[in-house]
């Protein structure tokens, strides 16, 4: 992402230009816009003239709108941001308060207005704009008969294409029809990686596996690129590199990226300082439980203490419609940091963000233990319970 | 009426473009015919062949004396079909055809299929399309048809239930007692018969909805009435009486400790290898430098397992002992093949545990992270109670007496608390390799001097069988999926509950998608029927493969087996690294499925042995905790309830290659 000028007033209030360059910058860009924002970018719309006789004909102009953003939808799998609101500046095309949706488009610059910029929104700009963030990698995980295909950018972990092949067992006297299945099923996953890797921008491709898989599959890998010439598979052999992994599903990414050799190999990736900081917060939770809290409330009461050493948080609640509860949130990254604290902001596109935006969202490691939080227990949603009891007809 | 239009994907509206200018609004205007009405009026060649295999295979054992009046039944049955198929729509205006058709649809909607079009199209053209009318008269003539097969039906006592394989013994019955299913085409009028796939041409039963349910029978899927009531264990006792009993083994132990190599040398020594083969294994890995492979690779088929020199899949066999038919299952030891060998477990028995005696190597795979403790653990919380200990490899220790008793001593402390009770754990000395006390009485005088117990397979031969539950509804465990000789794909997996005929139909996995038994085989022999216990593959004939995977369950369609994405168990955490917590993602074991989950919610930590609610809704569950939790999975599974079906109310759960807990399903929502 480029910045292209930004003018923010003492009282937080201001605009900003940037120009989307890759995909990830959508996912930024999409962190950063909420609801009430005014976007002012380029675009096409479809204007409808009539002519004095009644007939009337329709024509594409492309024009710069602004509007008043109601709705914002991301495609992770396409990685396009769709904003839906109200023109707010009248131009010869279309009226004021007409609907429109602003597609924005790579390549081209928009101005982001916010009637308040708060520290989150500002620190998104400068990461989106740091060019030293992005590492490109791609990674298979896979087992006998599944494989997903990644790629993990800085803040995205996306899964390109997942193959599920089922093969069949090896028995009595025939084993043919297993070797054929497997044969079957490397096939598909290297197609994959032909069309889904852009070896230009990835650094390393990791295949993970179980037990021999991954060996296997990449010595059927590299005779079939022989076989068949495909030059761009032999070009980067040497970026494959074939780690362990449990199971071929999208969760034991984690522990791909905890493997010290993709450590070295990818630095310090914020996928991968994300899933550090998710262990260790877990690793706190075993060795002692009065130092490490999650959910909302805990958390909040261990700020109020200045107690929190490490706080753990999911981009998805800052995604949040509502303005009060998003502030909120701000002024405990902000307090957590004034009074020394490091915060971590996850990404929830990430394995490990995933997995703490179902942790409630917000964890925190604590620089003293507090056993008083524990014994306050927290009675308030008995929703489970309810649930259960009228589950039992069936 | 052409019959070479595509009518499922025509576009209605470019068809009757024009249509509606004429006239402003037709009788059809508002639902003009959709495909399902359209299929009734059109030829397909693929529907009438379905309705008349169904009803052939449906009539099957019927005994000669109904032919005549079969036939008689067969010709009206034929001649309707044909009616309605080569059947002309009279030649009528536009208004006239339109308000026919939607006479004939009402009419359709309350008979349903079973009167020919000719039959409405005259009827209704006779009372110039009056509906009171036309009911009135189809539904009487149909009374007045289906009045003396009812009479027969009547006179008929309560028809005793006869298992395919009896009826030859059983003395003629008098020729109007009618044992096949009554007709559908002469019942009246029923709109309770929710469109019997079979005719429709449709797999997928559907959810009717409404009032229907209250008017339809109990059952939402329909079954024959044979597989309605079947007597399960009246049919067990006939079919199974004169055999031996099954029994599946599973053979598991730390890797290397010599698991295949032991299983394959008592399967030489049984005779189920031939010589020709075991030599051409010996030359083989001779030529390896692998020779002490030879008896692994009976077991070990694939390249893959043979070059690297262990066991990746679960391998199967047969064995046959005095009193028994043993299945062995050899699993892997190796720990990235554990999810392969939790499947094979889940099939099993009775456990075969396999220790290497060798000094050094039964202390590594007996301490943590060695997979001796994981595996006993495992099989005791997939159900498996009895455990035969085979301390392997003693002749390298030199038949030590010592050693032996050493190992007991350390395995037996820890089998117990693994929750194993001591009277069905035997401790067996012998050696894979060599082939000493496997088969026969120990040779070796360095054994013979203080050992005098049972060889192994008498260790085998003494397991107990359990219980099996036939009488209870269907469910069987897919454990495989592969091309069969014939047509179609087989499935194969094992019978956990229930019977299972030929020609039954059932239901397939969490998409409930319904089909029909065509073949049932059970180690390569073709079966009519086979129980729970049973190892089997089954042929499905007219089913997307892609529907079928491993893991999922087969139903009895009469009692369906819940499908959900989410359920609450109660589980007992093993040594864990990190504590489980909300939102912890865990791969979830259950049968042959693997499945991700996540545990959405810890509702209760338990106390181990009393079960009281220790702490509502805990932060984290530590190590060896027992708790309530709810798990979701993110595709619908089959699961049942342990108190429901102990078989398929089991879970596991694994996380990055470690087993950190057990459980069963308390609830499933």
């Amino acid at each position: 992402m480029k910045l292209l000028g930004k003018y923010v007033d003492k009282g937080m209030q201001g605009n900003v230009t940037l120009m989307p360059e890759e995909s990830e910058d959508m996912w930024h860009a999409y962190n950063l816009i909420a609801e009430g924002d005014s976007v002012r970018s380029t675009t096409i719309r479809k204007v409808q003239n009539e002519t004095a006789t009644g007939s009337s004909t329709s024509n594409r102009v492309r024009t710069t709108l602004t509007i008043a953003v109601e709705s914002i939808d991301f495609d992770t799998q396409a990685c396009v941001l769709r904003l839906k609101g109200r023109n707010i500046e009248e131009n010869q095309y279309v009226k004021m308060g007409a609907y429109h949706t602003l597609d924005l488009e790579l390549n081209r610059k928009f101005e982001l207005r916010k009637p308040e910029w708060d520290t989150i929104a500002l620190e998104r700009i400068e990461m989106a704009c740091d060019p030293t963030q992005s590492a490109d990698v791609a990674a298979v995980v896979m087992q006998e008969g599944l494989a997903h295909v990644c790629l993990i950018t800085a803040s995205m972990t996306l899964v390109r294409s997942k193959i599920e092949v089922s093969i069949p067992r090896k028995r009595k006297g025939s084993v043919q029809q297993h070797e054929k299945g497997l044969a079957k099923f490397y096939e598909q996953v290297m197609q994959s990686i032909l069309r889904h890797v852009n070896f230009d921008v990835v650094k390393c491709v990791l295949i993970a596996s179980p037990g021999f898989v991954r060996d296997q599959f990449y010595d059927y890998m590299f005779q079939q690129a022989v076989k068949m010439d495909y030059k761009l598979l032999l070009d980067n052999k040497s970026k494959f590199m074939l780690v362990h992994a449990s199971s071929g599903f999208k969760h034991s990414l984690k522990e791909v990226l905890q493997d010290p050799a993709v450590l070295a190999k990818m630095s310090d990736t914020k996928a991968a300082g994300e899933v550090k900081a998710l262990e260790q917060f877990y690793m706190m939770l075993q060795c002692e439980p009065a130092k490490a809290f999650y959910g909302k409330k805990h958390v909040l009461q261990a700020a109020e203490s200045q107690a929190i050493e490490t706080l753990l948080i999911s981009d998805n609640l800052f995604r949040c419609q509502d303005v009060a509860l998003r502030k909120e949130y701000v002024n405990l990254v902000e307090s957590v940091r004034d009074a020394g604290g490091e915060v971590k902001i996850f990404s929830s596109m990430h394995i490990s963000g995933e997995q703490l935006a179902q942790l409630t969202g917000i964890a925190a490691l604590l620089r003293f233990p507090m056993p008083e939080l524990e014994d306050s227990d927290d009675d308030d949603d008995e929703d489970g319970a309810a649930g259960g009891a009228d589950s039992d007809s069936d | 009426m052409s019959r070479h239009r595509i009518v499922r994907t025509m576009d209605y509206n470019d068809e009757y473009d024009g249509y509606d200018d004429i006239y402003g609004h037709s009788v059809e205007d508002e639902h003009c015919i959709s495909p399902t009405d359209a299929q009734q009026w059109l030829y397909d060649r693929a529907r009438g062949q379905q309705s008349i295999s169904a009803f052939i295979s449906k009539n099957k054992d019927i005994q000669e004396e109904d032919a005549d009046e079969e036939e008689d039944e067969d010709a009206a049955f034929e001649k309707a079909r044909r009616d309605s198929e080569s059947f002309q729509m009279p030649q009528l205006d536009e208004i006239e055809q339109a308000k026919l058709s939607s006479c004939v649809d009402e009419v359709r909607s309350v008979v349903g299929d079973a009167v020919s079009e000719r039959r409405i199209v005259e009827t209704s053209m006779k009372f110039d399309y009056d509906m009171q009318k036309i009911l009135d008269e189809i539904l009487n003539e149909e009374t007045k048809k289906s009045a003396k097969p009812a009479v027969n039906r009547m006179k008929a006592p309560p028809a005793p239930v006869l298992p395919k394989t009896v009826s030859k013994t059983v003395a003629t019955p008098p020729p109007k007692i009618s044992l096949k299913e009554p007709r559908r085409g002469f019942e009246i009028p029923s709109p309770k018969v929710p469109s019997s796939p079979v005719v429709s041409g449709r797999n997928t039963p559907v959810d009717i909805s409404g009032d229907d349910i209250s008017r339809s029978s109990a059952t939402l899927f329909k079954v024959s009435k044979e597989q309605a009531v079947r007597n399960a264990r009246q049919l067990y006792e006939k079919e199974r009486a004169d055999q031996k009993s099954h029994i599946h083994m599973i053979v598991i132990g730390h890797v290397d400790a010599g698991k295949s190599t032991l299983m394959g040398h008592l399967l030489y020594d049984t005779g189920n290898v031939s010589q020709r083969v075991m030599h051409k294994h010996e030359q083989e890995s001779k030529k390896l430098g692998k020779q002490s492979f030879m008896y692994a690779w009976v077991l070990d088929e694939t390249g893959e397992e043979r070059a690297r020199g262990i066991t990746m899949d679960v391998g199967q066999s047969r064995i046959e002992t005095k009193t028994k038919i043993v299945t062995l299952l050899d699993a892997p030891g190796h720990k990235d093949f554990i999810p392969n060998m939790i499947s094979g477990a889940t099939q099993a028995d009775v456990a075969l545990l396999v220790v290497d005696a060798t000094r050094g190597e039964f202390e590594s795979g007996f301490e943590l992270g060695g997979q001796t403790r994981e595996h006993a653990i495992l099989v005791r919380s997939l159900g498996v109670n009895q455990l035969g200990v085979v301390i392997n490899k003693l002749d390298t220790v030199g038949w030590s007496q010592e050693r032996f008793t050493e190992i007991v001593m350390k395995l037996k402390s820890f089998l117990k608390l693994a929750g194993f009770k001591d009277s069905d754990v035997s401790f067996t000395p012998c050696s894979g390799l060599t082939g000493e006390n496997l088969t026969k009485k120990a040779q070796e005088s360095a054994l013979t001097s203080w050992y005098s117990g049972p060889h192994l397979l008498d260790v085998i031969e003494n397991f107990k069988i359990p219980e099996r539950a036939i009488d209870r509804p269907l469910r069987m465990s897919v454990s495989d999926i592969y091309k069969g000789t014939g047509s179609g794909f087989c499935i194969s997996g094992r019978v956990e509950t229930g019977v299972l005929c030929l020609n039954d139909k059932v239901l397939v996995g969490a998409s409930r998608e319904q089909a029909q038994v065509k073949s049932l085989t059970m180690n390569e022999f073709p079966q009519t029927c086979v129980f729970a216990g049973d190892q089997v593959s089954v042929t499905l004939p007219a089913l997307d493969i892609n529907n079928v995977t491993v893991g999922c369950i087969i139903s009895d369609p009469q009692t369906p087996i819940p499908v959900t994405t989410r359920f609450q168990a109660r589980i007992i955490v093993f040594n864990v690294k990190v504590p489980i917590t909300m939102g912890f993602p865990v791969l979830l074991h259950h049968q042959s499925l693997i499945e991700p989950a996540v545990v959405c919610k810890l509702t209760a930590s338990i106390h181990k042995s009393t079960g009281e609610v220790v702490k509502k809704k805990p932060r984290c569950l530590g190590n060896n905790s027992c708790a309530l939790v709810e798990l979701e999975t993110s595709r619908p599974i089959c699961i049942e309830r342990y108190a429901d079906f102990k078989e398929l109310g089991r879970v596991m759960l694994r996380v990055a290659g470690v087993t950190i807990a057990a459980g069963m399903v308390t609830k499933i929502r």
